[in-house]
């Protein structure tokens, strides 16, 4: 209960931003030049002209990013920089933000319904755009583009480009360094040329970073059959790899490190989301509300991808005999809804709105997977240090799964946390050395700090 | 009982949560004037620097109040009759209790200066001082902070992310000279080179120059010199908030007068956090205490004893952090400007000038270890605390110091660095270091 303020508002006015140097305007020019030219490349009916649309836009996007992070990170002293993250539009849900997120859904509604190809190969609204990488997918998997060849160079790309921004910001961090490296290494390498090279040497296309339940189709009959019959060798050898990335090697490494090894160092959309997602971490939702939404929502999809995989061995084991087509109309919804809606259209058209790891904070099964083996099964925790929280609110800020750190540091609690996805971020943002990523034993795991609380005999003599 | 906590800071509040923890049925209100919630005082910088927003800076969700049954009150407190057991607010309720806690805080210290009115011309405490800063800084070139303390850099630091040219006038011939060791001081004036802020050591005040608006224009230091600028942060300190307690019998000298177990003259009447004043202050402790951590600690104990189980306060082993520009300052135990008569100083510093560690013993056998400052590196508090009140010799902790090794992992160790640098300077205490912070904790 609160009465009526007895001091005038306290509202603080927000003040139009003056702290764009000329060089950032020069470069974030350039990069709004490349997307224009990309819309050129997708609508120019000339192949020539189009690809060379598209090379420009490449360069300038590339050129542009690149450029605008070293102006805007790297001559300033290397150590945390986040100021005027929330007096920014483009990061604080302003009209920029708005207008970002509409593009990339946008993007998203396309890509998943109006580019799958008709009859005579003619990709939709994106036909232009996937056409001008025909030499590239020519070169790397030995065959013309599609879409989602198109979308998986833009997503590595993305990742890549934005992991250079990341590399600048954050280059006084050397966890920050070598993590956001192995997310850029994962992606290129393992999603993305190592799939387009099995192509190019007449192999089946397989992603080793991807396991179920994330990729759940790769322990679905479906696949495994198609694996084992068209791969051979390789195939058996794929089928096996996904077998014990998803059930031997995830409970084991999530024992050491948490689940931190997956969705921060390795995942593509974790990828996505530490790198590309970066600028929205602190827009997802830290209250106790969201909390409950997000375990209403994550633990029912790894249900609900456990009953879509029993139902596909049953059928094949029994041929369809007890469930028939409800196991198929199961797995298109599932598909549908959680596949293609979720993890993509909201998953990635949402980060501007709703911070980078809407999809990992609920909706994807392999989070909670990773996250009920991390909560009950592991070494990882984050330690506080004592008595030093001034509950400052950095680290809950930061977080892009929206735990309220402050919450176990302002206590001297650790964190322990089916969610937490091991960025550390919260630790790289505190001021006084509060918070510290560390797999130690499992004994005392949960045990608070007594510098903290006035019952320690320190305080009370 | 009925509880009254005039103030929702870190004191009131933690004061509120412990008693809510140990007496389940008392009733409890708390009444500030300057917000509606309690923020962190300390983070108020980040708003300004635009890192959070001022929702973000509140430990508290809105629902933790009714849900705890804590009473929040937006009014100032004008009076207070102890006879009759009641506080007058603002907005004319009259508040009765059965124990009163005073939680008032400080306010700006804002001495004498021909020119301190002038519009521009500002400290930094509380809400209505962001506002006025967010104001009055808005569009201008140049700035003058006064104050070579915490709050001196934050300003600078705040000014510095808005573009805004920054000279900061030091009375002391360096960064927190009463404070801090020289060597740690210089690192924290690289942090001020990097980051293009001037600094005037030496150098303070003599006046504030308005122009015909009312508005500062310049200042004038000590040395003669004239710096034109637009506004001023005085960052010269904060004195009790008495406002108060000065209406009431309740005694006052510099703050609020109290006992070791945070009780003032008046029955049922007790004050903690930065008002509070003790009367005999321990060994080597100072009477008025004006930080988070000891407002957090004084609001736990004053909570024991208004629970009915008299407490005194004891701060135990010294702790507090800082960070100075990109600078993190952790430091635990004693570790004054200049080592203490029987104590000896080890000062390690990276090349890079980034990081930096002291270590301060007895000289005395035993060579108990008493105080460590650390720049740049993050020290486990449990781990100093107890070798300090262990008494542990020096010789054993730069043996492992590993053990105290809070950096995030993959971060450079610098351990063998520190340890050689220790045994060449005190090889009668020659350590070989034992144990390595590793991938597996």
């Amino acid at each position: 209960m609160s009465s009526s303020p007895a001091a005038p508002s306290l509202a603080l006015a927000q003040p139009p931003l003056n702290d764009i140097s000329l060089g950032e305007k020069a470069a974030l020019t350039g990069i709004g030049l490349g997307f224009l030219a990309l819309l050129a490349a997708a609508a120019d009916a000339d192949a020539w002209r189009a690809r060379l649309s598209l090379y420009v836009a490449l360069a300038l996007i590339s050129g542009g990013t690149l450029g605008w992070s070293w102006l805007k990170y790297g001559r300033k002293p290397a150590g945390l920089q986040h100021d005027n993250l929330w007096l920014r539009s483009s990061t604080s849900r302003g009209a920029v933000a708005w207008i970002t997120a509409v593009v990339l859904t946008g993007f998203y509604v396309l890509l998943y319904w109006y580019s799958s190809p008709d009859d005579k190969g003619h990709f939709g609204l994106l036909n232009g755009l996937v056409h001008t990488l025909d030499p590239f997918s020519q070169l790397l998997r030995r065959r013309a583009a599609d879409q989602w060849f198109l979308y998986g160079t833009f997503y590595t790309l993305a990742i890549l480009l934005m992991g250079g921004r990341a590399l600048w910001k954050y280059r006084h961090s050397r966890y920050q360094l070598i993590r956001t490296g192995s997310v850029m290494f994962f992606q290129l390498g393992f999603a993305f040329v190592l799939p387009g090279l099995l192509l190019f040497f007449q192999q089946p296309e397989f992603y080793f970073t991807y396991f179920w339940p994330l990729k759940y189709d790769y322990l679905l009959p479906g696949t495994v059959d198609y694996l084992v019959k068209d791969g051979q060798a390789l195939g058996v050898f794929m089928v096996f790899w996904g077998a014990v990335m998803a059930f031997l090697a995830t409970p084991v490494l999530t024992y050491f490190f948490g689940k931190r090894w997956y969705c921060s160092w390795v995942c593509g959309c974790g990828g996505l989301a530490e790198t590309a997602g970066d600028p929205y971490r602190q827009l997802s939702d830290k209250s106790r509300a969201a909390w409950r939404w997000e375990v209403r929502i994550i633990y029912p999809v790894l249900a609900l991808i456990i009953i879509v995989t029993a139902a596909m061995w049953l059928n094949q084991v029994l041929h369809g005999a007890v469930l028939g087509a409800a196991a198929d109309g199961l797995y298109r919804f599932y598909g549908f809804f959680v596949g293609a809606v979720f993890s993509g259209v909201v998953g990635v058209g949402f980060y501007p709105l709703m911070g980078s790891r809407v999809w990992c904070r609920f909706g994807c099964p392999m989070a909670a997977y990773l996250g009920l083996l991390q909560k009950h099964f592991s070494r990882f925790r984050i330690t506080t240090n004592g008595g030093q929280c001034i509950s400052c609110g950095n680290c809950s800020n930061v977080c892009e799964m929206g735990i309220d750190v402050k919450q176990y540091a302002q206590r001297g609690e650790p964190i322990v946390r089916a969610s937490c996805v091991g960025c550390g971020m919260c630790s790289t943002a505190c001021p006084r050395g509060v918070l510290n990523l560390e797999n130690g034993p499992r004994e005392g795991r949960y045990a608070a700090s007594t510098l903290i609380h006035a019952d320690s005999l320190r305080i009370l003599s | 009982m009925r509880l009254l906590i005039i103030g929702n800071g870190i004191t009131g509040v933690t004061a509120a949560l412990t008693v809510r923890r140990l007496q389940p049925e008392a009733q409890i209100t708390l009444v500030s004037d300057e917000s509606e919630q309690h923020y962190s005082r300390t983070a108020l910088m980040y708003v300004y620097m635009g890192h959070m927003r001022q929702q973000d800076i509140r430990p508290y969700d809105d629902w933790f109040w009714p849900e705890n049954r804590l009473t929040l009150l937006h009014a100032t407190a004008t009076s207070l009759d102890t006879q009759a057991r009641q506080v007058t607010l603002s907005n004319g309720q009259q508040l009765p209790y059965d124990k009163l806690l005073l939680a008032t805080g400080s306010v700006s210290r804002l001495t004498g200066w021909p020119g301190r009115e002038l519009r521009g011309v500002q400290g930094l405490y509380g809400l209505p001082d962001l506002a006025r800063m967010e104001q009055d800084t808005h569009g201008i070139k140049q700035a003058v902070v006064v104050g070579g303390g915490l709050i001196g850099v934050e300003l600078a630091e705040m000014l510095h992310s808005r573009g805004i040219g920054v000279t900061v006038l030091v009375r002391d011939a360096h960064y927190w000279g009463s404070v801090l060791p020289a060597a740690e001081a210089r690192l924290v004036q690289q942090q001020f080179e990097h980051h293009g802020i001037t600094v005037r050591y030496l150098t303070e005040l003599a006046e504030i120059v308005g122009n015909a608006a009312g508005r500062v224009q310049a200042v004038r230091t000590t040395a003669g010199e004239e710096l034109a600028c637009q506004w001023v942060g005085l960052a010269t300190g904060v004195t009790p908030n008495l406002a108060l307690a000065q209406t009431s019998a309740v005694e006052t000298d510099r703050g609020i007068l109290v006992d070791e177990q945070l009780q003032t003259n008046v029955p049922d009447v007790y004050a903690a956090g930065d008002c509070a004043q003790f009367r005999q202050p321990g060994r080597g402790e100072v009477p008025i205490e004006q930080l988070w951590y000891t407002g957090r600690m004084q609001g736990e104990t004053v909570a024991h004893t208004l629970c009915g189980t008299p407490t005194a306060y004891r701060r135990g082993v010294w702790f507090n952090s800082a960070k100075f520009f990109h600078l993190e300052y952790q430091t635990y135990g004693r570790v004054p400007v200049q080592p203490e008569t029987g104590t000896d100083s080890f000062y390690w510093e990276h090349p890079g000038g980034r990081h930096a560690l002291r270590l301060n013993f007895n000289s005395a056998p035993g060579h108990a270890v008493t105080g460590f400052n650390a720049l740049g590196l993050r020290l486990r508090h449990a781990v100093c605390e107890q070798w300090i009140s262990n008494q542990t010799p020096v010789r054993e902790v730069v043996a492992t110091l590993g053990a105290a090794n809070f950096d995030p992992e993959f971060y450079r160790q610098h351990e063998a660095d520190i340890v050689r640098r220790f045994n060449q300077q005190f090889p009668q205490h020659a350590a070989v270091l034992q144990r390595r912070k590793g991938l597996w904790g």
